[in-house]
C-alpha cells in the first residue's frame, strides 16, 4: 500500500494526471457555472396553486388555474378606463376571489373553459399581471363543439 | 345504414396509400440495413436495389397522400373530417395548403413528405453512405406513416388518419341520423382565423423542411458509429448540415416575422416553449457544425460532433412531443390539443434516442481522438469553447422550457417566474457577449496555432472600429433599459459591442483574410448576418417602446408591481383626435373588403412636428365561424429605422350598447344656444340643400334641412344636418349624428312658435376602439441578418458540396 501510493502520489506523472487538459477544466467550470446558475434560477420560479393556497401566499408570484364565475359580474368599461379589468374567478373547489387585470379584457374571457391567471394575492384580490385563455373552439375534436359548428354549417 | 352521396373512392385510396407507404418504408429499412450488413458486394447491391425501389414506393405513396388530402380540401367534401373541421367554401384559394398543414395530421404528412424528398436525392447523392443513411431515414418514414395511420392495434389507438370520415369519427352526432346528411352539410368549419394569413402559406413549409432535413445530419452521424469510418462519413455531413441550419434558421424566424407583423404577441420573441423547442434543435447543429469544421482541419472534436448531431435531431423529435402532447397547455400561448397520441409521440422520441445512445456509448472510445491538446491560440480551441458556449445555453433554454414535463414526471407544480422573458433574456446577454467576441476573433486565427503578431496585426483595425462604433451607439443611441438594474443594463452594452465587434470583423475578414475571395467567405457572411442579428435584437428589444400610454378616461391607482402593464392601452373615440407621444391619432372609420372577412380600423396618426400623416389599418375578426369575440390582427408602418406597431385590444360589446336614451324635444330659434352635456348647437339655417352621404330623396316632394353648429367641450367644431322629408303627405324625420360628441339631433316640425328639435344624448352611439401602439426601433437590421445569415449557410454549403 504505502509503496503504491509512493510510487503513485509522488510520482510526477500522477500529478500530471491530476492537472487535466484545460479543455476539461474549461468545460468543467462551464458546466460548473451553468448548473449553479440555473440552480440560483430555480429560487425565481413560481407554482401553481389553488385560489385558497394563493391566498396563504399573500404578495407571492404564482399561477392560479380557475374559471370565470359567471354568477358574477364581469366589470370592463374602455371608456372609462380601457386598463382596469375585474372579474370573479372560481377554482375547481369552488373557492372564489375578485381578480384585477391592468389589461383590456380579453375577447373571449366569457367563453373560455379555463384561465390560468398569472399574478399576485394582495389581500382578497388577486392582482393578475397575465390571463392564458383555454377557449373551447380551439379544441374542435369535441363533440359538443362540433355539434355546435355542424348547427351553423348544415341545412335541415 | 346505406348513406347516400358519399365520395368514398378518395378517401379508401388514401387508407391504401397511407398502408403502403408504411409497409413501403419498413422494406426500405430492413433492405437498407441488410445491405449496410451484408459483407459481400453482390449482396449489398441486391439489397440496395431491393430498398430502392421500395423507398421509390414510399415516396409514390406520400406524395399520393399529398394530392388526394388537397383534392379533399379543393373539392369541399365535408364528409371527411380532417376536411370539414380545417376548410370551408369560401377560403381564398391560397388558403388550401394551409387548411392541409393547419392539423396535426397534416403537419406530419408534411414532415413524411419532405423527408421523402430528401430521401430521393440521397439515393442519387448518398454514394457510399446511401444504405446506412438511408436505413434511418427508412425507418423514420416508417414511424411517420403510423402517425398518419389511425387504425385501433389492441385497443390502443395508433395515428390519426385525415381520411378518417366525418361519421366514424363522430357517430353520436344525431346528424348522422339520416342517410342524406352529406347533402345537409352545407359548409365546414374553416380554417382557424389566425391561420388565415400568408405566412401560414410559406412558414410551414419551410419549417418542416427544415426539421425534416435534420434527420439528414442524424443519419451520418449513426452511419459513422455504425460503420466504424466515423471521420469518413462525417465529413460527406457537412453539407447537409449547413443546409438543415439554414433553412431550420430561415424557418424558425419566419415564425418570428409572422408573430411580429400579424400577430397580438407584441413583438417577434417570447421565449414562448414553442419557440424555445424549435430554437434548441437549431443551436445544438450549429454547435455541430462548428466542431465538426474544427475536426476536418485538425481531427479534433470528432466525438463531440457525434453527440451533437445525434443530439439535435432528437431535440427536434422531443419538440414534436412537447408541442403536440398537450403537455404545454398551460405555459404557452399557442394551443395545443392533446391528440391522445402521448404515448405513441414518446416511442417517437424513445425509439431514436436509446439506440443511438447506446451505440455512441458502445462505439465512444473508437472514436478517433487526438490526445494532444489544442493550442490556446489555436482556431480549432475557440470553435470547441464556442461550440461549448453554445452547447450549454441551448440546455439551459430547454431545461426551462420542459419544466411542465418536470411537474408532470415529479407531481411538482412549478412555473417559470414573473418574468419570464428576463428569465432566458439575463443568460442570453452572456451568452451573446461571449458569442459575438469569439465569432468576430476566430476566423482570424489559424488551424493548429496562430502567430501572435499575425493576430495583432489583422485584428487591430476591426476591433477598433468596432469599439468606436459600439461606444457612439451606446452614447448616442438612447439604450436605457434599465427595469433590471444597471448590471443588466451594462450587459446590454458589453453585448452590443461585442455583436458590432462581430459585424465589423467579419465584414472585414472578407478582404483582409479571404482577399475579397467572396466564394470562400460563406461563414464569414454567415457570421456577418448573425451580427446584425445579434445588433437588431439588443437595440429592438432594448429601445421597444409603448406609446399608447393611457392619457384618457380615469386615473386609477396603480400597485407598484403592475406598473408595466399599467395603462398600456388606448381608447379612441372615433372622430376624437387624442396626443401619443409626438403623434396626433384619430381613428376614423371601418372598412371591410369583399371576400374578406376582416374588419380594417382606419387610425390615422399625424407627427406633431413634423406634420407627417399616414393611416394604419389595424384589423379584425369579430365573431367569425362561432369563434366569439375579437381575433386582431396589427398593421405597421414601417421606416427604414424604425416600426410604428399597433393592433386592436377591445372593442365596445354590442350587447351592452343597446340604445336606451331617447329624443327629448324643445322649440328654438335661430341662433340659439343649445347646451348639452358636452357642448352646445345652434340652429344657423333653415334650407332645402344639404350635404349627406347614403341618404337618397330623388323621390321626395321636399325635403327641409337645418344647418347646426355643434360646438364641443374641446371647442371642436361640427356640423348636424338634421332632415325631414315629405313624400305624398306624409313625414319622415331623418336625425344626423355626432359622433365625438354622443350626440344625436332630429327636426321635428317647423311651427310659427319656432323650430322643434330632438337632442339625444347617450354612450351608444360612440364607436370606439381601445388599442396598443409600440415602436420598435432597427428591427430591420435583424431581418436583414437573417437573410443574411441563411445566405452565408448556403454559400457555405454549396461550396462543401462540391468538395465533397
Amino acid at each position: 500500500m504505502q509503496t503504491f501510493l509512493q510510487r503513485n502520489l509522488f510520482s510526477t506523472n500522477f500529478a500530471f494526471r491530476l492537472i487535466m487538459k484545460k479543455t476539461h477544466i474549461l468545460i468543467l467550470v462551464l458546466i460548473a457555472a451553468a448548473v449553479g446558475y440555473m440552480i440560483m434560477s430555480m429560487g425565481s420560479l413560481s407554482t401553481y396553486e389553488s385560489i385558497a393556497s394563493a391566498k396563504q401566499k399573500q404578495g407571492k408570484f404564482v399561477n392560479v388555474i380557475a374559471k370565470l364565475d359567471k354568477s358574477q359580474p364581469v366589470e370592463y368599461d374602455a371608456l372609462k378606463n380601457p386598463n382596469y379589468l375585474s372579474f370573479t374567478a372560481v377554482d375547481s373547489l369552488g373557492n372564489t376571489a375578485k381578480v384585477i387585470y391592468h389589461s383590456p379584457k380579453p375577447p373571449e374571457l366569457e367563453h373560455t373553459e379555463r384561465v390560468v391567471l398569472k399574478g399576485k394575492m394582495q389581500g382578497d384580490v388577486f392582482e393578475c399581471q397575465n390571463i392564458l385563455l383555454k377557449c373551447p373552439s380551439k379544441y374542435k375534436d369535441d363533440p359538443k363543439n362540433v355539434q355546435k359548428s355542424l348547427n351553423e354549417n348544415t341545412q335541415q | 345504414m346505406q348513406y347516400i352521396g358519399e365520395r368514398l373512392l378518395p378517401g379508401q385510396l388514401g387508407h391504401l396509400f397511407v398502408i403502403l407507404s408504411l409497409v413501403a418504408s419498413l422494406v426500405a429499412a430492413i433492405a437498407y440495413f441488410k445491405s449496410t450488413q451484408s459483407d459481400l458486394p453482390e449482396d449489398k447491391e441486391s439489397w440496395k436495389r431491393l430498398a430502392r425501389i421500395a423507398f421509390s414506393l414510399d415516396i409514390i405513396s406520400v406524395f399520393a397522400i399529398f394530392f388526394l388530402l388537397i383534392f379533399l380540401i379543393q373539392s369541399h367534401y365535408f364528409e371527411y373530417f380532417y376536411v370539414y373541421k380545417n376548410s370551408s367554401t369560401e377560403l381564398e384559394p391560397k388558403y388550401i395548403l394551409s387548411c392541409l398543414w393547419s392539423a396535426s395530421e397534416g403537419s406530419f404528412l408534411l414532415w413524411t413528405l419532405w423527408h421523402a424528398v430528401l430521401g430521393g436525392v440521397l439515393m442519387f447523392k448518398g454514394k457510399e453512405w446511401e444504405a446506412p443513411v438511408m436505413t434511418v431515414i427508412s425507418f423514420a418514414q416508417f414511424c411517420l406513416a403510423t402517425m398518419l395511420l389511425g387504425i385501433y392495434f389492441f385497443g390502443k389507438k395508433v395515428g390519426a388518419s385525415p381520411f378518417a370520415l366525418f361519421r366514424q369519427q363522430m357517430p353520436e352526432l344525431p346528424l348522422f341520423a339520416s342517410d342524406d346528411y352529406v347533402t345537409k352539410i352545407k359548409d365546414g368549419n374553416g380554417l382557424n382565423p389566425l391561420l388565415q394569413n400568408y405566412w401560414m402559406v410559406i412558414h410551414p413549409p419551410v419549417l418542416f423542411l427544415g426539421f425534416a432535413s435534420t434527420i439528414v445530419p442524424f443519419a451520418y452521424g449513426i452511419a459513422g458509429l455504425w460503420t466504424k469510418k466515423f471521420g469518413e462519413v462525417m465529413k460527406a455531413a457537412l453539407p447537409w448540415a449547413l443546409f438543415s441550419a439554414a433553412v431550420l434558421g430561415l424557418g424558425i424566424m419566419m415564425g418570428a416575422a409572422w408573430a411580429y407583423e400579424s400577430l397580438t404577441f407584441g413583438g417577434y420573441w417570447a421565449w414562448d416553449p414553442v419557440e424555445n423547442a424549435s430554437l434548441v434543435p437549431w443551436l445544438v447543429l450549429v454547435c455541430g457544425i462548428h466542431t465538426l469544421l474544427a475536426y476536418r482541419s485538425t481531427g479534433h472534436s470528432l466525438r463531440a460532433t457525434h453527440l451533437f448531431f445525434i443530439l439535435q435531431f432528437i431535440l427536434i423529435l422531443y419538440s414534436t412531443f412537447l408541442t403536440r402532447s398537450g403537455i404545454l397547455g398551460d405555459s404557452s400561448v399557442h394551443s395545443f390539443a392533446d391528440l391522445g397520441m402521448n404515448i405513441q409521440l414518446l416511442l417517437f422520441v424513445l425509439v431514436f434516442l436509446i439506440p443511438a445512445l447506446i451505440l455512441f456509448a458502445g462505439r465512444y472510445k473508437q472514436i478517433p481522438n487526438i490526445v494532444k491538446e489544442e493550442s490556446i491560440s489555436s482556431r480549432e480551441f475557440w470553435l470547441f469553447v464556442g461550440s461549448l458556449v453554445l452547447f450549454l445555453s441551448a440546455v439551459y433554454i430547454i431545461s426551462f422550457t420542459s419544466l411542465p414535463v418536470f411537474n408532470n414526471v415529479t407531481d411538482k407544480k412549478s412555473a417559470l417566474g414573473e418574468d419570464q422573458e428576463y428569465t432566458y433574456n439575463r443568460v442570453m446577454v452572456l451568452v451573446t457577449s461571449i458569442l459575438g467576441l469569439l465569432t468576430a476573433i476566430t476566423q482570424y486565427l489559424k488551424y493548429k496555432n496562430t502567430n501572435r503578431d499575425f493576430i495583432l496585426k489583422k485584428i487591430g483595425v476591426p476591433t477598433v472600429i468596432s469599439l468606436i462604433i459600439s461606444v457612439l451607439i451606446s452614447i448616442f443611441g438612447g439604450i436605457h433599459y434599465d427595469k433590471y438594474g444597471a448590471g443588466y443594463l451594462a450587459a446590454i452594452h458589453v453585448a452590443l459591442f461585442a455583436a458590432v465587434y462581430s459585424v465589423v470583423a467579419n465584414a472585414m475578414y472578407i478582404w483582409v483574410g479571404m482577399k475579397g475571395d467572396i466564394k470562400k467567405a460563406g461563414a464569414s457572411v454567415a457570421h456577418f448576418g448573425f451580427g446584425l442579428v445579434l445588433v437588431g435584437i439588443l437595440i429592438s428589444s432594448s429601445k421597444k417602446e409603448v406609446i399608447s400610454f393611457n392619457t384618457s378616461g380615469i386615473a386609477v391607482p396603480f400597485g407598484e408591481d403592475s406598473k408595466e402593464n399599467s395603462k398600456e392601452n388606448l381608447t379612441l373615440v372615433r372622430g376624437q383626435e387624442l396626443s401619443m407621444l409626438n403623434y396626433k391619432v384619430n381613428y376614423r372609420k371601418d372598412t371591410f373588403f369583399t371576400g374578406d372577412p376582416k374588419r380594417y380600423f382606419e387610425i390615422n396618426f399625424q407627427d406633431k412636428e413634423k406634420g407627417e400623416e399616414f393611416n394604419l389599418y389595424p384589423n379584425a375578426f369579430i365573431n367569425y365561424k362561432g369563434n366569439t369575440g375579437l381575433m386582431a390582427n396589427p398593421d405597421s408602418k414601417h421606416y427604414w429605422n424604425k416600426d410604428i406597431f399597433t393592433y386592436i385590444t377591445s372593442l365596445p360589446d354590442p350587447e351592452k350598447n343597446k340604445d336606451t336614451a331617447n329624443f327629448h324635444d324643445k322649440t328654438v330659434k335661430i341662433g340659439e344656444k343649445i347646451f348639452f352635456a358636452s357642448g352646445y348647437m345652434t340652429v344657423d339655417t333653415v334650407t332645402s340643400a344639404y350635404e349627406r352621404t347614403r341618404i337618397n330623396t330623388k323621390a321626395a316632394d321636399s325635403v327641409v334641412a337645418l344647418k347646426i353648429s355643434v360646438i364641443g367641450k374641446d371647442s371642436s367644431n361640427h356640423l348636424a344636418q338634421p332632415l325631414l322629408v315629405y313624400t305624398k303627405g306624409n313625414s319622415v324625420s331623418i336625425p344626423d349624428t355626432v359622433l365625438s360628441q354622443d350626440l344625436s339631433v332630429r327636426l321635428n316640425a317647423i311651427t310659427t312658435d319656432g323650430i322643434n328639435i330632438g337632442v339625444k344624448e347617450s354612450d351608444s352611439l360612440l364607436q370606439y376602439v381601445t388599442l396598443k401602439a409600440y415602436v420598435f426601433p432597427m428591427i430591420n437590421i435583424l431581418w436583414i441578418g437573417i437573410i443574411v445569415m441563411v445566405i452565408g449557410f448556403l454559400m457555405s454549403m454549396w461550396r462543401r458540396f462540391k468538395n465533397v
